[in-house]
């Protein structure tokens, strides 16, 4: 890491060495007073009165919160959009994250349909390490499913350090998959240890509500979630749900907007599913009331898909879930677009670029909306946003907790604090900000990013290019160790019988009608039949199998073999 | 002797029969009638004996309204079963002052008869009967002609010649209706042992007098043709009136002109579409989406088997790859999660298109769960659980006998879990799950065997006909959960509803038709594949003991099945055709679609900056579907010009705080907006 430090310089070059004093730490278990040394970018000692070097910077925390720095799982930075790329480049990106009090990043990297995903990966890396200012990851969106996609999914997870995909139940004729697409990227993701995220939206019944909405005449961008109701939303999960149920592989489900899809995530955690919900900035601190603004620009702003939720009381209701557990993780998914660009969809709301902002405003927005309002204490604060990032990625405890070995990723939380958010002040590029005019209670004093103040004295010193990959590891322990466990009960068995060797029907197959269609393309035409256990006997069937029976139907085919011994035919 | 009547007759007016009988059954029908709810039964008022608008004033309370039947019961010395409440009432009530009245009464109408036409008899009278409708039960007796309920009440005035049913105060229920029968659903070009005739003949035992069956076409072919050949066959073998589902296999232009045909004139309101059966019968969510809006147009009834077939054709094949080819791959393939996904998901479809959806075939605690939810949240759907799935379980998939293994096999598949049934039954006494169906698809065990070899190939297919109106009232009646109105509005009335035959079937009204039970709730049978009407080898239900069954069936006014003995005859069932709209499903749409229509923002023309992009959007095709539907051409958004001035008022508190403008904005010919305030 000194490698950085050299490249540095400048004036707000400080030293490597860092002391917070009198600070309490605020870990996901449980706060205490003590002081932090740090020293080459790690955490090497927690305690009260450390030894240190002499040339120490010391920060005086006066007794204030100190906790993990923020790690926002979703953003999509510097994103192309149809030869246009997203306002916020992961300079400008990871200096609002900063800002904000966020130390890490996590990006979706978004292969066109029929792009290599590994060349699609390293691009994306290309353009983060030459511009982000604070460590970053990556998740890679599985636009299209065949197999040497997957030999490049397996490449990604072993060689590349990545270990979250992202399917898309949604953008038709796009980016969707069918219901066995789906069955068979988690089942090959569950197999390699990797996390199934989903954007979860019915794809199929958009297309046909946007056809319906354009004909009525409605082209404004309050077509957009006229179109994309929430029960749209809430069905996908289910299905997601579902699907991650049968091929017992851990779900994610990105961007959860609405009541009902939050909903169904908390009935399928209480059935025991192993699924994720990751509320966004933007659903927990707005809502989709502003899509019938007069201004057109404002109302293109909120654009974002699944849409931000008409019920006012939904932002209230997430955090609620987010307080209890049952939400897991919040991200931001922002994604700026600027006016012009989202001007687009001027005459067609369809063609609006989704997107809103929110990875500066994420924790001071769960902070003011659950922590001051008494639904959150301040661990589960630092646990939704960051520890059970850190831990669903593999990363934890090097990220996401104040320990002595973990990466000097730090902030001193001033919960007193009141900022009003304003597009004016704020650091992203976009002009218009979707919080605008919205008063946070809980900000940021202090951020130490990588061992390094970034943010002091409200001024902020991020350094573009500095930001580091963090790689991901498969099996991620807070996902897979019921996953795991699941496996091993989870064996099926045949029943031993003996051949059926009774009369059979005549039938035949050419007509077109069979049921089971899938017998066609299994590749199992020939069950195998273990002969060791073929050895049938009547004796103990725990339920009286052998009543006599009437005589059977007509139309029997009356076998070579004779009849049979097993259904006691007469 | 005309003016002996006519006196009794008056005197029956004013003083035996009591305001409570009197009002719902003259009053209430044409109360409904305003609502439409006739309008399905033509000239059902017409060639009445007995103008019943009369006897809307009868006395209250000054007598015991219930003595005419009470007396009867003491005079045929066969008191057969009767709660103690009852029996004592009775034992007060007596006088013998009236029991002399009735005495008289009885000899008036007995001694004026002049033929005996000995049980073929177009004229029949219950007496002593308690009716139970769906909303209430009183003492009442019905008079029956030419097929049709002419009169209900106490002491009425009948023609000579009719024959007498002693009901002796048990229950005279409105024939069952069987939503769900594949009487003649082909596999593989093998036909089920049950057609028409033993199939009708089955439901006659078991006190079903109507059924609905499923027309079910292959791929490919007619939905026209297919319905007149089932029509066909129905018309020359069924014992008893019936109707018809037809399901759609596939979507596409000729099937949406068959069905309106279908709809308008061939008397078809239930259309059933398929989620499971990859690559055959299954549409995708697009194809739904349209068959469910063309079906509401048309004022149909969505019936949707409900599975996810993308999933389970996964699983089978997984299935089959582990060795396991026994039938207890079946329910391993189809897991109960894979229904309820495919229910939720047909409501969200249904919600979008407003449209009543019915979910057939209800076997799983989750899929029940699931529409209990949505009807919570205001969605017209409608559950349908069987005679299967209310009186046993999946674990029998597991048995050691092939053939009694497979005999389980249907789709979706009996739930493993054995609190199923009970859930269901509790769900069906609340009203969360609306009919009971049977999905009586019975094949033999030769024709099972086709699949000995490869679960997948088991012809789908249970029994259940005959059962199910018993086990009803075993599982749920006589267990306390249900009332013996609720029990009639799950086996009769609530189907009626639904499929538009109310109150023609269904009730037991003036006018309606004369399809009625005489229920014994005592009675107890072991059920037996020997002993079944059905020509199935196996019965799904072999050993279970069920209280409860029909002592009397009459089905077109004639008794078809008496003390165990049946007398049906073969094609003597009608085609019940049945009219759109149901009010029953289609009120609370028709309402909504009146809420529910959408308005956009009117704004200015936005005439700011815009960004240079590809002209084929290369992003999102949003509606594809416009490849195939017709409806979804998109003309050109009209904009009302006079609407065009936008205003900034209303907007919110930041809208003209000036903006940063991004970078690379290309400046438009236009210049730049004055909508957006770009700064």
């Amino acid at each position: 890491f000194s490698g950085h430090a050299d490249l540095l310089g400048g004036p707000y070059s400080y030293s490597d060495r860092l002391l917070i004093k009198g600070g309490r730490i605020v870990n996901d278990d449980q706060s205490f007073h003590a002081d932090i040394y740090m020293e080459d970018g790690l955490i090497k000692q927690i305690g009260d009165n450390l030894i240190v070097p002499g040339g120490v910077k010391t920060i005086e925390a006066n007794g204030k919160m100190v906790i993990p720095g923020g790690i926002d799982i979703h953003t999509h930075f510097q994103m192309p959009y149809r030869g246009t790329t997203t306002v916020d480049d992961f300079a400008q990106g990871s200096k609002a994250a900063l800002a904000g009090g966020t130390t890490m990043i996590v990006d979706h990297v978004m292969p066109e349909p029929g792009a290599s995903l590994i060349e699609a990966h390293d691009q994306w890396r290309q353009w983060a390490d030459e511009k982000a200012c604070c460590d970053y990851s990556l998740h890679v969106d599985i636009t299209h499913w065949n197999d040497s996609v997957k030999q490049e999914v397996d490449n990604l997870i072993k060689e590349k350090g990545v270990n979250s995909f992202q399917v898309y139940m949604a953008y038709k004729d796009y980016y969707q998959m069918s219901n066995s697409e789906l069955y068979e990227v988690f089942t090959f993701l569950a197999e390699r240890g990797g996390i199934a995220q989903v954007h979860a939206e019915n794809g199929e019944i958009i297309a046909e509500e946007q056809a319906r909405m354009l004909q009525m005449g409605i082209t404004g961008p309050e077509g957009h979630v006229l179109s994309r109701p929430e029960e749209l939303e809430a069905e996908a999960v289910f299905r997601a749900i579902t699907i991650a149920s049968q091929t017992n592989c851990p779900l994610y489900v990105t961007r959860v907007m609405s009541k009902s899809a939050a909903d169904i995530i908390s009935q399928a955690r209480k059935k025991g599913n192993v699924v994720f919900g990751e509320p966004i900035t933007a659903s927990l601190g707005t809502d989709g009331t502003h899509y019938w603004s007069k201004n057109w620009a404002k109302a293109a702003s909120f654009v974002t898909s699944p849409p931000l939720s008409p019920d006012p009381t939904t932002p209230d209701y997430l955090n609620t879930l987010l307080s209890s557990g049952d939400l897991s993780v919040t991200g931001s998914a922002h994604c700026t677009f600027s006016v012009a660009q989202k001007a687009i969809g001027k005459d067609d709301f369809t063609q609006i670029p989704e997107g809103v902002n929110g990875v500066e405003e994420r924790m001071a927005l769960i902070w003011d909306k659950a922590v001051t309002t008494g639904k959150m204490d301040e661990n589960m604060f630092v646990a939704v946003t960051s520890t059970n990032a850190a831990k669903i990625l593999n990363l934890y405890p090097r990220k996401g907790r104040i320990a002595v070995g973990s990466d000097a990723d730090l902030v001193i939380w001033d919960t007193d604090a009141i900022r009003t958010i304003t597009a004016k002040t704020h650091n992203s590029a976009a002009e218009y900000n979707i919080f605008e005019g919205v008063e946070l209670r809980g900000a940021p004093l202090v951020v130490i990013c990588q061992g390094k103040i970034v943010l002091e004295d409200g001024n902020l010193h991020a350094t573009s290019g500095v930001g580091r990959f963090i790689p991901c590891s498969p099996f991620p322990d807070f996902a897979y160790k019921r996953i795991k466990a699941r496996k091993q009960l989870a064996v099926l068995r045949a029943v031993p019988r003996g051949m059926y060797d009774g009369p059979v029907s005549e039938f035949s197959m050419s007509r077109g009608g069979t049921p089971s269609a899938s017998a066609r393309t299994s590749p199992t035409k020939q069950p195998v039949r273990n002969l060791h256990q073929s050895g049938f006997s009547l004796a103990g069937p725990p339920t009286p199998d052998d009543i006599p029976i009437r005589p059977a139907g007509r139309r029997i085919v009356v076998p070579p073999g004779g009849r049979s011994n097993i259904t006691s035919l007469s | 002797d005309p003016v002996r009547r006519k006196t009794s007759k008056a005197w029956n007016r004013e003083d035996e029969l009591p305001v409570y009988l009197a009002g719902p059954i003259t009053t209430g029908p044409n109360q409904r009638k305003t609502y439409g709810m006739f309008s399905s039964v033509e000239g059902a008022f017409e060639s009445k004996t007995i103008d019943f608008e009369n006897y809307a004033v009868g006395r209250k309370g000054s007598r015991t309204p219930r003595s005419g039947s009470r007396e009867r019961l003491l005079d045929t010395g066969d008191p057969i079963s009767k709660t103690p409440s009852e029996a004592r009432e009775s034992s007060l009530n007596g006088s013998p002052g009236e029991r002399d009245e009735a005495r008289s009464r009885a000899e008036v109408r007995f001694s004026s008869g002049t033929e005996n036409l000995n049980g073929k008899s177009e004229r029949l009278l219950i007496k002593g009967g308690r009716v139970v409708n769906d909303d209430q039960s009183f003492y009442a007796d019905v008079y029956i002609e030419d097929g049709l309920i002419k009169q209900v009440g106490e002491n009425l005035v009948v023609p000579g010649g009719v024959k007498v049913i002693e009901a002796n105060g048990r229950m005279v229920i409105p024939g069952g209706i069987d939503v769900n029968t594949c009487l003649m659903k082909s596999y593989l070009g093998t036909q089920p042992v049950d057609d028409f005739f033993q199939g009708t003949k089955a439901a006659l035992a078991g006190g079903t007098t109507m059924i609905i069956d499923h027309v079910a076409p292959q791929p490919g072919d007619s939905l026209l043709e297919a319905f007149e050949r089932w029509q066909e066959a129905a018309d020359k073998k069924a014992c008893c009136d019936y109707s018809l589902h037809v399901d759609i296999p596939q979507w596409n232009e000729n099937v949406k002109d068959e069905l309106e045909l279908l709809v308008q004139d061939k008397g078809i309101n239930s259309f059933q579409v398929y989620m499971a059966y990859k690559d055959v019968y299954q549409m995708t969510d697009s194809e739904l989406y349209e068959a469910f809006s063309f079906l509401k147009l048309l004022g149909a009834v969505v019936l949707v088997h409900a599975e996810n077939g993308d999933l389970i054709a996964q699983e089978q094949r997984k299935i089959l790859g582990m060795g396991i080819t026994g039938p207890e791959g079946h329910p391993l393939s189809r897991p109960e999660e894979v229904e309820a996904e495919a229910v939720f998901r047909a409501i969200t479809l249904g919600n979008r298109v407003n449209c009543p959806v019915y979910i057939t075939k209800v076997m799983s605690k989750s899929a029940a769960d699931t529409i209990t939810q949505a009807r919570r949240k205001g969605s017209v759907v409608f559950g349908e659980p069987i005679t299967a799935s209310l009186a046993t379980d999946g674990s029998h998939y597991w048995s050691k006998n092939w053939a009694k293994a497979a005999a389980y096999v249907t789709s979706p598949p009996l739930s493993p879990d054995q609190t199923t049934p009970d859930h269901l039954h509790t769900l069906l006494a609340c009203g969360d799950l609306q009919v009971v169906g049977s999905s009586h698809c019975a094949y033999s065990t030769s024709q099972k065997a086709i699949g000995k070899d490869d679960f997948t190939l088991i012809p789908e297919g249970i029994n259940g006909v005959e059962e199910r109106m018993g086990f009803v009232w075993d599982k749920a009646v006589a267990m306390g959960k249900m009332d013996e109105n609720q029990f009639v509005a799950v086996t009769s009335t609530n189907a009626a509803k639904i499929f538009n035959l109310y109150p023609r079937k269904g009730r037991i009204a003036v006018g309606s038709d004369a399809d009625i039970v005489i229920w014994d709730p005592d009675s107890v049978k072991t059920i037996t594949a020997k002993l079944q009407q059905s020509a199935a080898e196996y019965n799904i239900f072999e050993g279970l003991e069920s209280r409860g069954g029909p002592v009397l069936v009459l089905s077109q006014g004639q008794v078809v099945y008496e003390e165990g003995k049946l007398h049906a005859q073969q094609g003597t069932g009608r085609f019940i055709p049945r009219k759109p709209f149901p009010d029953y499903a289609y009120q609370r749409v028709k309402f909504r679609n009146q809420v529910k229509h959408k308005q956009g923002v009117t704004r200015g023309i936005y005439d700011g900056p815009v960004y240079d992009v590809a002209p084929i959007p290369k992003y999102i095709t949003p509606s594809p579907s416009a490849k195939t539907s017709p409806t979804s051409h998109q003309p050109p958004p009209i904009r009302n010009l006079h609407q065009s001035n936008f205003s900034l008022s209303g907007a919110q508190i930041d809208d003209n705080i000036p903006r940063r403008s991004g970078h690379r904005i290309v400046a438009p010919p236009g210049g730049r907006s004055n909508i957006t305030s770009l700064g």
